[in-house]
């Protein structure tokens, strides 16, 4: 994260919109506490002192309207699945999907299952996958970390059309 | 052993309804008919000597070959710290043995799970419907021969396996 460029030392910083927006946006990701099965237990640890999501600015929240990331963390069942959709659906714009775990990736140890869903990517648009099972603390700040890059380019005067997730809509 | 006291004196109770006593498990079991579930379950808490307060679990199994569903009631005596599992033999067409949400009540939630992943119809039971599968579920997924729809609600329920070698 380079949003300021140094062009006269020690009087003046100078940047551009765009990276000044998404700079603040990198920097204070609030996500949704979103725990389905046992990475639950991983996210609360990586929102813990050791790993300290903090530091980067994310802090937990209770409610998809205050949210900008979805942390998908667990086995998500096809009953899940239909409030996930709508807990998406009711996250304001710019809104990011990281996708925690073997089970929420593809399914995981439980994809052969009756009532498990085959991956959160047949919901919702997913930004980043971050393996394991559960993924490690380490594991999950870098998948943050890679959202934050996502984020840093982002162009807001000319901005692309988001992807809609693959079987969701025609 | 006490407990194949307990089945002899239900046998002698209920000469007829209660029969194929095995002992040499290591949960012993007997069968009984589907019409006198209810009283002999009845009996079982009521007598004084037996003392079943509870029920402590109700599962099927589904025996596809020999084309029967089979409903097993797990009892519990905290009074005498012994235990009584009972089996009931259903056919696999039409499963239907009535409710023994008059006897425990914890059977109701029992009963709605059962019937949730087997089918099984319980005749008298109060609120006979899924719990814990989704509504407008198709099928009941623990039957052997049930297949997995295509999509479920517009999600689609394919996948490439990736462990293609453990599949049956």
């Amino acid at each position: 994260m380079k949003p300021l460029l140094n062009s006269l030392p020690e009087t003046v910083f100078t940047t551009k919109v765009d990276d000044l927006l998404n700079w603040g946006r990198a920097s204070s990701q609030w996500y949704m506490l979103f725990g389905l099965a046992c990475c639950a237990i991983e996210l609360m640890q990586t929102g813990g002192p050791r790993a300290d999501l903090d530091r980067f600015g994310a802090v937990p929240r209770a409610t998809p309207r205050q949210s900008d990331l979805m942390i998908v963390a667990g086995t998500l069942t096809y009953k899940m699945a239909k409030r996930t959709k709508l807990l998406y659906d009711q996250m304001p714009d710019p809104k990011y999907v990281i996708s925690m775990g073997s089970c929420s990736n593809c399914g995981g140890l439980f994809q052969l299952a009756y009532s498990v869903c085959k991956g959160v990517d047949k919901i919702v648009p997913v930004d980043v996958y971050v393996p394991g099972c559960p993924p490690r603390p380490e594991a999950l700040t870098e998948g943050l970390l890679r959202i934050q890059d996502k984020m840093m380019r982002e162009r807001w005067l000319v901005k692309p059309a988001r992807p809609e997730a693959n079987g969701a809509e025609a | 052993m006490e407990v194949k006291e307990n089945y002899q004196q239900l046998e002698k109770q209920f000469p007829g309804k209660v029969g194929d006593f095995k002992g040499d498990v290591p949960e012993p079991y007997c069968s009984v008919s589907p019409e006198s579930i209810v009283e002999v379950s009845r009996f079982l808490r009521d007598d004084a000597k037996l003392k079943f307060e509870v029920l402590s679990d109700l599962t099927a199994l589904d025996w596809p070959k020999e084309e029967k569903i089979q409903v097993v009631y797990h009892l519990y005596s905290y009074s005498n710290k012994s235990q009584i599992v009972l089996k009931v033999d259903l056919p696999r067409e039409n499963p239907k043995v009535s409710t023994l949400e008059g006897v425990w009540k914890v059977a109701n939630w029992f009963e709605r799970e059962v019937f949730d992943l087997f089918g099984v119809i319980f005749t008298g039971h109060s609120d006979l419907r899924r719990i814990m599968l989704p509504e407008d579920w198709v099928g009941h997924p623990l039957r052997k021969d049930y297949v997995e729809e295509e999509e479920y609600d517009g999600i689609s329920t394919q996948r490439a396996p990736l462990v293609e070698k453990l599949l049956r």
